[in-house]
């Protein structure tokens, strides 16, 4: 805990975020901050509201009260397009490529209103050595990781300095989802931030420096996970209160 | 000699009606919004023609460029404007407020310009020039022209789409607004962009059709709209050149209609549209790479 004011100003601070999906209460109060050249995860069961809370960092979800403060700037009210253009660039759930276009033009979309940086569209196809020769196929033939490939791919051009993955994992088989998770060091080592929600807890307690647990919208762990045990983040995800956590 | 003669003037005449249909396909495409208003915007841009015309005594080829630019520069603001807004509240709404403008345009038309049909005279000598394959086909230089410039158009539409930014951005929108958004595209700028274009084709559209015959307020809806609708419901949504094949089939189907009877000129174009809504719902060309 006290070496992280070590690595400076906070790059991204939510305060007491409250969310609604119309009625539904979606976030109660959520606080998170996460530091330049964190690994930042969320980790919660289904409908804990961890991609609630990415999609309004993104700017997808209008909070009923709260604030989300990047670089030191409040961004609650900006739009998502200006938020992407600011460096908070997320790759959303289920990939969300473009299918009429090709895998080169999707990658193209996402450079569109890039900040300058060291991604481009050929450093993709160096991390991502496959996508060089299938450049220009439609990626709906592509499989599931191949596709999420991409979806990183164009966030990664848009040269994010704060950049949000929403369940990479999902619907991949595991030795996919390690391939995928193989490209965290090269994305860090050129300066991004990430933030990541994860339903897969032990894939999110091996790439995180830092982790939060979320249940029904509300924090039920927070810390490293060289602090936190494996029975805490049990009851965290489950909701057994065992008393010091409650 | 004279079903050729037919076919040939049809298919010259679905070079226009592509025109018409080619941006009501891309709004619906791209913004899903079906305008019930396009027509009545060809007989505006050509209503506007006339004004500039008879103001400034430009020749009227001239005031294409000016009426198109006009027309796109309209067809932004509005999508920023009332278009947004009604997307903004639901696709049915869009409905209600394309018609709402459709009634206001023609009846506005009619208080400022009566009822009177005009035409936007090109120079007789221009477009009644024509030439002669055998005795029966005569072919009139200018309805010529304007279906090569539709298929100039279309193409260059086509290569706009796929290979500048905004047009990528515009199929990126039209697949996915909020992934888009999440690469940093503002939907309305591009929405905008795509309704510059529409406007901007229906215009072209629209003086071509006040120079081949005449124009009068209510032809958005009573023809201009229909043709656009079938001519893109035949070709097949999502298809520049679906929209051209549609509009060619409808223009030969009129005129094979015509040539039969003609009284029949309307109801064979129909039954034509018909046939395929039955047949094949999806239109003649299955979805293409454009929106």
């Amino acid at each position: 805990m006290s070496n992280r004011a070590e690595n400076g100003a906070p790059l991204l601070e939510v305060r007491d975020l409250v969310v609604h999906h119309g009625q539904l209460r979606a976030l109660s109060g959520i606080s998170l901050t996460v530091c330049p050249g964190e690994v930042y995860a969320l980790i919660g069961a289904n409908g804990a509201g961890k991609s609630t809370l990415l999609r309004t960092i993104a700017g997808l979800h209008h909070p009923t009260s709260g604030s989300v403060t990047y670089d030191g700037k409040d961004v609650t009210g900006l739009r998502p397009e200006k938020r992407a253009s600011a460096g908070i660039v997320m790759v959303p759930e289920g990939r969300r490529l473009f299918p009429s276009l090709s895998l080169e033009e999707n990658l193209k979309v996402g450079a569109s209103y890039a900040r300058k940086g060291p991604w481009d569209i050929s450093r993709v196809y160096e991390l991502f050595p496959w996508m060089k020769e299938r450049r220009t196929q439609k990626t709906a033939q592509m499989s599931g990781g191949e596709q999420q490939s991409v979806a990183i791919g164009r966030a990664l051009v848009a040269n994010p300095r704060m950049l949000l993955l929403d369940e990479l994992s999902l619907g991949l088989a595991p030795v996919i989802v390690q391939r995928i998770y193989a490209m965290l060091p090269q994305v860090l080592s050129s300066g991004i931030t990430v933030l990541l929600v994860e339903q897969d807890v032990s894939q999110a307690l091996r790439v995180a420096t830092r982790l939060q647990c979320l249940l029904e919208g509300r924090t039920m762990l927070e810390g490293t996970p060289a602090e936190v045990t494996r029975e805490q983040v049990e009851a965290a995800y489950f909701g057994v209160t065992d008393g010091s956590h409650a | 000699m004279q079903w050729v003669n037919a076919i040939i003037q049809g298919l010259l005449t679905g070079g226009l009606y592509a025109l018409f249909a080619c941006g009501l396909s891309l709004m619906f495409g791209v913004m899903k919004v079906v305008n019930l208003a396009h027509g009545d915007l060809a007989t505006v841009a050509g209503y506007i023609g006339v004004g500039i015309i008879a103001i400034s005594h430009m020749p009227v080829l001239w005031s294409i460029p000016v009426v198109v630019l006009l027309m796109a520069v309209l067809g932004y603001v509005m999508q920023r404007s009332i278009l947004q807004a009604a997307i903004t509240r639901g696709e049915l709404t869009t409905l209600i407020v394309t018609f709402g403008l459709s009634i206001i345009i023609e009846n506005g038309l009619q208080q400022f310009f009566k009822a009177d049909s005009r035409g936007l005279g090109v120079g007789d000598s221009f477009i009644t020039a024509s030439f002669s394959i055998g005795s029966q086909i005569t072919i009139a230089w200018f309805n010529l022209a304007v279906f090569v410039l539709a298929v100039v158009v279309l193409l260059g539409l086509q290569q706009f789409m796929s290979a500048t930014r905004y047009g990528r951005l515009i199929r990126a929108v039209a697949d996915d607004r909020e992934a888009a958004q999440l690469s940093g595209a503002d939907y309305r700028h591009v929405f905008g962009i795509a309704a510059a274009i529409a406007f901007g084709t229906v215009a072209i559209a629209g003086m071509c059709d006040g120079m081949i015959t005449t124009i009068s307020p209510t032809i958005g809806t009573d023809t201009i709209l229909l043709f656009a609708f079938a001519s893109v419901v035949i070709g097949g949504l999502g298809s520049l050149w679906g929209t051209l094949l549609g509009g060619v089939i409808l223009g030969v189907a009129q005129a094979i209609g015509g040539q039969i009877n003609p009284s029949w000129e309307q109801l064979a174009g129909y039954a034509v549209f018909l046939v395929v809504l039955v047949v094949r719902p999806e239109g003649l060309t299955s979805k293409g790479a454009t929106a």
